[in-house]
């Protein structure tokens, strides 16, 4: 395929991703240059291994017989810290309400939100992948990404 | 005697002749109004399906379908105009699926009287439009046609509608069963008459909405193009250019009025007086007061992008005159003090005045209609307009204030608007950096210009800085925004760690201070007692995910320069960099 068609096709689809990814995932985008080419790829790939090691241990630590709201809410933030760190805002926004179940205590509540928060993170899961796939095809037929509106 | 009985039995039998006449008669006539009632029925579940879709096709064929079962049709059929107008297609049938493209010239005696009247007029079935059908031994049956208007969008006027604004028609015709001796009453006539105009309207809302997605597709297809061209430009912009093609990137930036940048100039701050001249008077036709209060410690020249001020604030003065019908709009101009900490938006920096530059604060207070305080964050983003404030007047795009947070932002300050709610007025706030002429030292001056129209790009190359985030994801964030703008970063997950590797060539660290559990304001004490001898110890500014006033208190208690709101993007990290540079706590990198 034609170089802008790719770019064109991949600035449909980051654009079609607003409601998952915010104005930060544009800002990553930005940092990409020659010295540091492999940015994005890094950082999303540091927050899926990070993103699934956090959610292991929420669902092991939901599981306990006597539940520590106190160390799954440090998770949480966590969790928090790094989906919006990535601009991955519905992550964010779950998590947001899942720390406000943690102060209430209450366990069900809590685990509906730990689905809720899974869920969310493998959409934006998909949502990535697929844009790191374009991204490589433009790289492989010789364009240059180009970038998003901040 | 059989004489006498004879007459009255006569009479008898005629009365019940009568009455069994009668009775029929009545039969017949309860038959027929069953069948009108039913036919009624059938028209509103007609054009309910009918006007239950906007796909043009699913209108046509479900008119058909529908029909045909109602009037128990052989065959029912729709002849478009083709694009010349000279002829008619056939377009549906209700027996084929795909029936050939059969066309008549349009100037047929038979189609010219059909389409003069609204009403369904009986035809021959042998004209053209009604060889429908195989012929065959049998007689055909009864075929009426009737016209369905085809509207216009531009002439989509309902009170001239139909007979003076259009003058296409499609022709639809349809065959009573053959053999059947049936003939078409009159109130299935009238049926079908209300059925061609529903059609009619049907047809029209669906090519309506058909424009206006093939306008939207264009819209967005060249938003993304522009989109495309501007972050070109500005990549190139960043690189080294030819005076020439600079130009051109600056001129394609410029036009596409989605970036601006600065020309700074010397300002002359009474130039806000003669701005709302420009108000006055279509404030004073709506009867609205327009007040100006220059605050007395107000210097009467500046340094700044004077174009770009006024725009904003003729933008934002605007909208107040907009949006209220009665009271008025007070502008105060004054110079805004650290004391902002009361605002409910932080800036990522105090508007700490040097002795180079002022943030000029300005307040545009209306007794206007008020905004509901869920709908202010949407105010600044392009291209949305909330229902109660896209009034009938409304001839903005939804752009101006987006274009004005962008000026804003160039300008290193911040705007935001605070309203109690719906009628309670509102107030537009916003606070932009402005340069104090003649304390500006020489070389930046010359800067100025000897590129006008380019903004001061600092040099951060090789300064060393700290980051300490326990957020991996985050400190890889941090870390690549500063390594981008040229730093030498150091990232660090922990209080102990950063304590431990701060050293005196370090002259930034960022500490994330919304870590729950970790103190990391002992953090900074720590940092400083190291350094506490040093002059040159290097300076903390705060990361965090919370604005709370509780933390910003704590962050200037513990001696940091600065808060920062996360995330970070890549021209917030560059100002808050350039702010500590122009406030001399840093030198200009070796």
């Amino acid at each position: 395929m034609e170089v802008d068609q790719l770019q064109r096709s991949f600035l449909e689809y980051t654009n079609s991703l607003f409601r998952f990814l915010d104005g930060q995932f544009g800002q990553l985008q930005l940092l990409q240059d020659e010295s540091n080419p492999e940015f994005v790829f890094e950082v999303v790939s540091l927050f899926f291994e990070d993103s699934e090691r956090i959610l292991n241990d929420l669902t092991l630590a939901l599981d306990q017989q006597n539940v520590d709201f106190k160390k799954i809410d440090a998770h949480v933030h966590q969790f928090k810290g790094s989906s919006s760190s990535i601009g991955a805002q519905r992550v964010r926004n779950a998590c947001i309400a899942f720390r406000n179940f943690c102060e209430g205590q209450n366990v069900e509540a809590c685990r509906r939100c730990l689905q809720q928060v899974k869920q969310e993170y493998l959409l934006v899961k998909t949502k990535l992948e697929a844009l790191l796939r374009l991204e490589q095809q433009i790289l492989a037929a010789g364009g240059v990404i180009p970038m998003l509106d901040s | 005697m059989l004489v006498h009985i004879i007459p009255d039995l006569l009479s008898v039998k005629t009365r019940e002749l009568f009455l069994k006449n009668k009775a029929a008669e009545l039969d017949r006539e309860m038959g027929l109004i069953r069948t009108q009632e039913e036919t009624g029925r059938h028209v509103r579940m007609l054009t309910h399906e009918i006007r239950s879709t906007l796909d043009r096709h699913t209108i046509l064929k479900t008119t058909l379908v529908e029909l045909g079962r109602t009037l128990g049709l052989e065959e029912c059929a729709l002849w478009m105009p083709t694009r010349s107008g000279l002829e008619l297609q056939l377009s549906y049938t209700l027996r084929h699926q795909n029936p050939v493209g059969f066309t008549v010239p349009i100037q047929l005696p038979v189609i010219n009287q059909v389409f003069n009247t609204s009403r369904a007029v009986k035809i021959s079935p042998n004209s053209p439009v009604a060889r429908l059908r195989p012929v065959g031994k049998y007689m055909p049956g009864e075929v009426v046609a009737v016209r369905v208007p085809l509207l216009h969008l531009n002439n989509f006027q309902i009170h001239d509608w139909p007979e003076l604004s259009t003058k296409r028609y499609a022709l639809m015709v349809l065959m009573l069963p053959s053999d059947s001796a049936r003939q078409w009453h009159v109130h299935e006539l009238e049926l079908v008459e209300v059925v061609a105009d529903q059609v009619a309207v049907a047809l029209s809302h669906a090519a309506i909405l058909e424009e206006s997605m093939r306008a939207r597709d264009l819209l967005m297809e060249q938003n993304v193009a522009l989109d495309l061209a501007r972050r070109e430009a500005e990549t190139a912009v960043q690189t080294e250019l030819m005076p020439e093609q600079r130009l051109m990137v600056e001129t394609i930036l410029k036009s596409s009025n989605l970036l601006a940048t600065l020309i700074n100039d010397v300002l002359d701050l009474s130039r806000l007086k003669m701005a709302l001249n420009l108000i006055k008077p279509i404030a004073s036709v709506k009867r609205l007061y327009v007040t100006l209060s220059m605050s007395p410690d107000l210097p009467e020249y500046s340094v700044g992008d004077e174009k770009r001020l006024m725009q904003v604030l003729l933008n934002v003065v605007g909208n107040a005159v907009k949006f209220t019908k009665e009271g008025g709009i007070s502008i105060a101009a004054f110079v805004a003090k650290s004391d902002s900490l009361r605002d409910p938006e932080p800036l990522n920096f105090f508007p700490i005045p040097s002795d180079n530059h002022f943030y000029l604060r300005i307040e545009v207070k209306d007794t206007g209609s008020g905004i509901n305080p869920q709908d202010i964050p949407k105010l600044f983003m392009k291209f949305v307009q909330s229902q109660p404030l896209a009034a009938k007047n409304s001839g903005g795009s939804g752009l101006g204030l987006a274009i004005c947070k962008r000026f804003v932002n160039l300008m290193e300050g911040h705007i935001w608007i605070e309203s109690e709610g719906l009628g309670r007025g509102a107030t537009a706030i916003f606070i932009v950096k402005l340069g104090i002429p003649g304390r500006l030292n020489e070389s930046k001056l010359q800067f100025v210009h000897k590129v006008p129209g380019n903004q001061v790009k600092p040099n951060f190359s090789g300064l060393k800085v700290v980051v300490m985030d326990d957020n991996s994801v985050g400190r890889m964030v941090t870390k690549g925004l500063l390594v981008h703008l040229g730093c030498d970063v150091l990232a660090v997950a922990s209080g102990e760690d950063c304590v431990r590797a701060v050293s005196q060539e370090h002259k930034v660290v960022f500490l994330d201070v919304s870590i729950p559990g970790v103190d990391s304001f002992e953090v900074a004490v720590r940092i400083h007692e190291k350094f506490s001898k040093r002059p040159d110890r290097p300076i903390i500014v705060a990361l965090t995910g919370n604005t709370d006033r509780t933390t910003k208190e704590n962050c200037l208690r513990v001696g940091m320069k600065g808060v920062i709101l996360k995330p970070v993007s890549l021209d917030k990290m560059r100002n808050v960099l350039s702010d500590l540079l122009e406030h001399g706590y840093l030198s200009e990198s070796q």
